[in-house]
C-alpha cells in the first residue's frame, strides 16, 4: 500500500533556512542543503524548500542551493516561493525540482495552473494555499500570509484542481506556530472536495499531532512541519517508528 | 558509458546526478552514435504518452533505441519512459508504443475504486513477481516512489514487481536486455539507487 508521507518543509530567505511562528519573526536554523541531506538520511518521504520572501518583493529563489541539494538528495524536491510564469516553473525544475508549488502567483493568475499542468503534466503542480478563518469562512491569503485576498478557499481548491494542479498544499494560518495540531476541521473538508493528494501543514508540535492527522483523516497523504523538525523536537525516524504502531502505513 | 536519452521530455538533472552519486559517468544526448555506443541506455519521460512518442519518432531517436535493444545493450525505460516499451497506449486515444514489451498501457482509474486518488503519487512497496538482475541489492517489500495515472497491463510475462493501489499494478519489467521501472529510481532513496547500481552492473 502507498504510505502516509512525512515531508520537512524548509523555508529558505538569503540563502538560509528560516521559521517564524505565525509567519513573523523570522530567525536562522540551519544551512539548507545540509538540512536536506540530514532529512533525507533520517527517513523524510520528501523536501519542499519555500522562498518564503519572493512573493512579497520578488526575490528570485536561490537556484544553486536547489542545485546543490539535487545533486546530494534523491528524494522528490518541492519549490515553491516566487512562481509567477511558466519560465519560473523551467527555471526549478532546470535546478532538479520535481515539483512546482504555486500560491500568490497563481492567485494572481489562475491560468498559470493550467499552462504549467498542459506542460510539465498534473503531477508537477502543486497548489499551495494559505488559509485562515474570516468571519467565520475560510479564506485564501496571498503573500506569505499578510494579505486577505477574501477569496472563499475550499472554491479556489477545487478551481485550483480543475486548471490542474495534481496536489493540495493546505497551510492554515490559524494553527501554524502554535504548535497545538493540524487544523482537522479545514483538513477534513478539503479531502471531502478533492480526488488529489492533500498534504497538511500547519500546527504540528508533537508526534501526537501527526497521529491525530492520520486517524481522523485517513484520506490525507501527508504530512508537513518546518521547525519542529529543524529544531528537533520531532525526529522524523521516531514519529515513523510510532506510525507504524499505530497501523498508519508508513515507510521505514 | 551511460546514455541517458534526451529527447525533449522531462528532467534529467536528478538522473544523471543520481548515476553520479553511485559512481558512474552518465551523459544526456540526443546524439545517436553516443547512444549506440554506450554500455548501458536509460530511456527517461514525464508527460503525455502521445507528446513522448511524438518527440521520440520526430528526433529520430525512435531508431536508436530500437538498435540499441537489438545490439543487446542493457536499456532501462523509467515511468513514461517504460510505458513507451509497450505495444499500445490508451492515455486520451490510442496510440502505439515501440513494441518491444508485449502489453499495453491503460488508466489505473479504469481498474482501481475511485476511494484511491489519481495519480499514484508517493511511497509504495514492491512486491516481487520473479527474480531479476535489477533487485540484486534490495529486497522484497522495499519502498520506491512512483508518479503515475496510467499502468501497464497484459504483461504478465514480463513483470518483474508489482506494487497495491487498489489493484496490483504492474512495478517493473523485464525481458532480455530491456528493463523497465514504473516508479523513479533517481527519486527512491537508497533503495532507487542500488537499483541504478545493479542495472550499471548488467
Amino acid at each position: 500500500m502507498i504510505t502516509k508521507r512525512i515531508i520537512p518543509c524548509l523555508d529558505v530567505r538569503d540563502g538560509r533556512v528560516v521559521k517564524g511562528v505565525n509567519f513573523k519573526g523570522l530567525n536562522d536554523v540551519d544551512s539548507p542543503v545540509a538540512l536536506a541531506e540530514y532529512y533525507s538520511s533520517c527517513g523524510a518521504d520528501e523536501l519542499v524548500f519555500y522562498d518564503i520572501t519572493a512573493s512579497s518583493d520578488g526575490r528570485k529563489l536561490f537556484t544553486d542551493i536547489l542545485t546543490e541539494t539535487a545533486k546530494k538528495v534523491f528524494i522528490p524536491l518541492t519549490v515553491g516561493g516566487g512562481i509567477n510564469t511558466v519560465e519560473d516553473f523551467d527555471r526549478v525544475l532546470k535546478c532538479g525540482a520535481d515539483k512546482v508549488s504555486v500560491n500568490s502567483g497563481a492567485i494572481r493568475n489562475p491560468n498559470l495552473i493550467k499552462e504549467a499542468s498542459e506542460l510539465y503534466g498534473s503531477q508537477c503542480v502543486v497548489l499551495s494555499v494559505d488559509i485562515k478563518r474570516v468571519d467565520e469562512e475560510f479564506h485564501v491569503f496571498a503573500k506569505g500570509g499578510r494579505e486577505d485576498t477574501g477569496i472563499e478557499a475550499l472554491s479556489w481548491i477545487k478551481r485550483g484542481v480543475e486548471l490542474g494542479a495534481g496536489e493540495i498544499v493546505v497551510n492554515s494560518i490559524d494553527t501554524d506556530g502554535v504548535k497545538k495540531g493540524f487544523d482537522i476541521e479545514l483538513l477534513k473538508k478539503v479531502c471531502e472536495l478533492v480526488n488529489v493528494p492533500v498534504i497538511a501543514s500547519g500546527g504540528a508540535g508533537s508526534i501526537d499531532d501527526f497521529i491525530e492527522l492520520f486517524k481522523k483523516i485517513p484520506a490525507i497523504d501527508a504530512g508537513l512541519a518546518a521547525s519542529i523538525f529543524h529544531f528537533k523536537e520531532v525526529e522524523i525516524m521516531d514519529l515513523k517508528k510510532r506510525m507504524k504502531e499505530e497501523n498508519i502505513e508508513v515507510r521505514l | 558509458m551511460i546514455a541517458i536519452i534526451n529527447y525533449g521530455v522531462g528532467n534529467l538533472f536528478s538522473l544523471t546526478s543520481s548515476f553520479k552519486a553511485i559512481g558512474y559517468e552518465a551523459i544526456v544526448t540526443s546524439n545517436k552514435d553516443e547512444i549506440l555506443s554506450a554500455d548501458h541506455v536509460v530511456l527517461p519521460g514525464v508527460g503525455a504518452f502521445k507528446d513522448a512518442k511524438d518527440k521520440l519518432r520526430d528526433s529520430g531517436l525512435e531508431d536508436a533505441v530500437k538498435e540499441v535493444v537489438k545490439k543487446g545493450t542493457p536499456i532501462l525505460g523509467i515511468c513514461l519512459g517504460m510505458q513507451l516499451l509497450f505495444d499500445k497506449s490508451y492515455e486520451f486515444g490510442e496510440h502505439e508504443g515501440l513494441g518491444l514489451i508485449k502489453g499495453k498501457v491503460i488508466p489505473i482509474g479504469d481498474i482501481v475504486s475511485k476511494d484511491y486518488k489519481i495519480p499514484q503519487i508517493g511511497w509504495n512497496a514492491l512486491a516481487f513477481k520473479k527474480k531479476s538482475k535489477l533487485f540484486k541489492y534490495i529486497k522484497n517489500g522495499d519502498y520506491v516512489y512512483f508518479v503515475h495515472s496510467y499502468f501497464a497491463s497484459e504483461c504478465e510475462e514480463s513483470t518483474t514487481s508489482t506494487c497495491e493501489y487498489g489493484a496490483s499494478l504492474t512495478a517493473s519489467v523485464e525481458k532480455d536486455n530491456v528493463y523497465g521501472c514504473q516508479f523513479h529510481p533517481e527519486k527512491s532513496g537508497d533503495v532507487g539507487l542500488k537499483i541504478l547500481k545493479a542495472f550499471c552492473e548488467l
